[in-house]
């Protein structure tokens, strides 16, 4: 029995960490929200060199097909430094198209569409009808310069169709750094369907979980090392039990978070039945350690929290739009229930 | 990751599943009660000769002999829990004084305590805590004073569980009043039955007696219950109260729990629905699970750190912690779920689960306080986990 990661996955964690801190600062973060289209492109450009897009595509596609557990340290670096990435939409198209994957190489670029499958609205949504997709789906991500959308219809269907057939209108969240858009399709030619399964939504789930596990591990460090500069009544604040017991209760309440993500990503890798399961939990879990430590880092840093100055509030929203992605806590929990069989 | 056992482990734990099955039905049952029961007794030597109890003691001291292996041990607990038959005995005189003799005792005190102890012929009970050494146990101010061959002991000790039952007690004296406060304690055993020695029981919120008070008045103690050396007893501590720590918060123990909690959901009905039907509270018990899933891969990291010899670091530092707190909360939600019945206790014919859900809401109350209160376990995390400064200490007044 070995619980733990490899001396690869650790690799890759901490390599990729490295091209994050320097093409990821948090003042390419700042260029990067208020629409610098060149920072944009700058970062896709160095998150391309290292490789990410094809780390999860089959050997057969060129990749290194390599699992979700790798998928989730990666999302967990992304979330560390909140850098916006196409990795999400192609690691769950690799997920879905895993039966297919002939769709997934060569210079496909996915979006996905999928926020139907955990809530579906009146007045949007897609529908099938023969073999064409029709309607808006709400909250897509990375479709722009999407070649491809991973779409899914109102009955659980999962589809690819050619993004070229999409309209896309900017929706705008709480969260600058990151791009989701309304799609409108009608009657877009289906290339593929995929099976919808558990998996798929489990893994999606258990990715933005991966990146809350990043991002407020970033806010726990940030506020241990405030609190171990900022002096107030003549000592160090850290100094304070008032303070060493908030940064306690986050570190303890997200540590266990990490253990549950590697065994969650661990049992959808090898086919465990507890797998999605687990992934739901851990999906409900880190949502709501993730806004414990957002409220809680902020206030660590007091006003200074507050303020645009130390750029708190981008990790602060970005674990706040991660909560609700794919499905609030609460529905999360409930898909957990459904799926052991204790509720209809 | 490899979550799977190799087959050695595999061949282990079905040997230690059949051992259970083929001799469950001479464990002992709720009516064997008492510390020197009979039943109880032979129980426990049964474990020991099939390795199940007091596994790495070695045979030379009643113990089974094996070799340390914490997988086996892991393997084992998990057995019981799942087979639901009756564990070793797990007092402290089995849990704190024999591993600390087997580091630091010397020979004749290990060939005169740990047969008897590990056999539970031998009970034992923890003198550290005092009126007014809490959490600041090193403040302690039960005196040991030299006479000839003795020490003369005055004071009181508290939070004593078992006093009343205890053959002998492992305790903490200031032998040096003039030395720093770490470094005048002596760790000292005597029997509890010397003259001088008053029990009186701490009835506590579960209506209970769980806790004693011990006065010493005028006690005199053979300095050969010394175990290491005078005044270097916080260190012997020290070594006792790590074995202390790993044992509040054990995530087996915790599913076992929420699994009950499970059972008690589908199996009451309130208005024709079973508990769980209710979404509020399956929304609840969702949350646990949640708890529970990540308390046990924790769990499963710690086993990795310690087969690799390495500190767990943060995921060890928060068991203490967050396991009582778990383990409480499974016991609110039980207690909520059976909403007016809930409230029922002890005895009564409409009585859920023997009332045991109201009491160990109570006593993990208890025990998110013993053993190193949830405060200083929270310090602990920051200044260990996290590197966060000590508090500065006041100047002396």
């Amino acid at each position: 029995m070995e619980f733990s990661l490899s001396e690869d996955q650790r690799m890759l964690q901490d390599s990729l960490k490295g091209v994050l801190s320097q093409s990821a600062s948090l003042d390419q973060i700042r260029k990067i929200a208020v629409g610098d289209a060149g920072a944009v492109r700058a970062l896709e450009a160095a998150l391309e060199d290292f490789g990410l897009a094809s780390l999860l595509l089959p050997e057969a596609a060129g990749g290194l097909g390599l699992g979700l557990l790798d998928a989730c340290l990666v999302q967990e670096a992304l979330g560390y430094h909140i850098a916006p990435s196409r990795f999400l939409a192609s690691a769950l198209a690799a997920v879905a198209l895993a039966d297919n994957p002939g769709l997934l190489g060569g210079d496909a670029k996915f979006g996905l569409a999928v926020t139907e499958m955990a809530s579906r609205r009146d007045g949007a949504g897609l529908s099938l009808k023969a073999g064409k997709l029709s309607g808006t789906a709400l909250l897509a991500i990375s479709a722009e310069e999407a070649t491809h959308l991973l779409a899914a219809d109102a009955k659980g269907g999962l589809h690819v169709v050619d993004a070229a057939g999409a309209k896309a209108a900017p929706m705008q969240t709480i969260d600058r750094t990151r791009t989701f858009h309304a799609v409108t399709l009608s009657g877009v030619k289906v290339l593929s369907t995929a099976k919808a399964n558990d998996r798929f939504l489990a893994a999606a789930r258990l990715l933005v979980a991966a990146d809350t596990l990043g991002a407020a591990q970033a806010m726990i460090d940030k506020a241990v090392a405030y609190a171990a500069e900022r002096q107030q009544f003549g000592r160090v604040i850290g100094s304070f039990q008032a303070v060493k017991h908030m940064c306690a209760e986050m570190a303890a309440k997200l540590e266990p978070g990490r253990a549950l993500i590697w065994h969650a990503a661990h049992a959808l890798d090898i086919g465990d039945a507890e797998g999605p399961v687990m992934a739901n939990l851990a999906k409900a879990y880190l949502a709501e350690a993730g806004t414990f430590i957002a409220r809680t880092a902020t206030e660590v840093h007091g006003g200074m929290g507050f303020t645009d100055l130390v750029g708190l509030h981008y990790w602060f929203k970005r674990i706040g739009v991660n909560r609700q992605l794919f499905g609030s806590p609460e529905q999360a929990r409930q898909t957990a229930a459904q799926l052991q069989g204790l509720v209809a | 990751m490899k979550l799977d056992l190799d087959p050695e482990y595999e061949a282990f734990r079905a040997n230690v599943s059949e051992t259970l099955t083929k001799n469950r039905h001479l464990a002992p049952t709720s009516e064997d009660k008492g510390y020197k029961n009979a039943r109880r007794i032979a129980w426990q030597k049964l474990l020991i000769e099939h390795g199940l109890a007091a596994r790495t003691i070695p045979k030379a001291y009643g113990g089974y002999g094996g070799e340390a292996d914490i997988l086996k041990a892991r393997i084992i607990a998990e057995e019981f829990a799942r087979s639901r038959v009756p564990g070793p005995m797990a007092g402290q005189g089995i849990s704190m004084l024999v591993p600390t003799l087997l580091e630091l005792g010397t020979e004749a005190q290990k060939q005169a305590y740990i047969r008897p102890t590990i056999e539970g012929e031998m009970i034992w009970c923890q003198g550290y805590s005092e009126p007014g050494a809490g959490s600041d146990l090193a403040a302690l101010r039960t005196s040991a004073v030299e006479d000839g061959d003795h020490y003369v002991i005055n004071g009181s000790k508290i939070w004593t569980s078992t006093a009343k039952q205890a053959d002998m007690i492992f305790c903490l004296v200031r032998t040096d009043p003039a030395a720093k406060k770490h470094e005048g304690i002596t760790y000292i055993t005597f029997p509890m039955s010397m003259p001088g020695i008053e029990v009186r029981p701490l009835v506590d919120m579960t209506g209970s007696a769980n806790f004693n008070e011990v006065f010493f008045t005028n006690v005199r103690v053979p300095k050969s219950g010394v175990i290491y050396q005078p005044n270097k007893g916080w260190q012997v501590a020290n070594a006792t109260l790590t074995h202390e720590r790993g044992m509040l918060g054990d995530p087996n123990a915790t599913k076992a729990r929420f699994l009950e909690l499970v059972t008690l959901m589908k199996g009451e009905s309130v208005n024709g629905q079973p508990l769980i039907a209710n979404p509020m509270l399956c929304d609840r018990l969702m949350q646990l699970q949640a708890e529970v899933y990540a308390m046990q891969a924790n769990g499963l990291r710690i086993t990795t750190s310690r087969l690799k010899g390495e500190q767990a670091g943060i995921a060890g530092l928060i068991v203490k912690l967050n396991g009582c707190d778990l383990n409480h909360e499974i016991a609110r939600l039980a207690i909520d779920a059976l909403g007016e019945l809930g409230i029922l206790y002890e005895d009564g014919e409409h009585l859920r689960s023997d009332g045991s859900w109201q009491w160990r809401y109570m006593y993990d109350l208890g025990l998110i306080i013993g053993g190193g209160t949830a405060q200083i376990q929270k310090n602990i995390i920051a200044e260990r986990g996290l590197n966060m400064p000590r508090e500065p200490k006041l100047a002396k007044a």
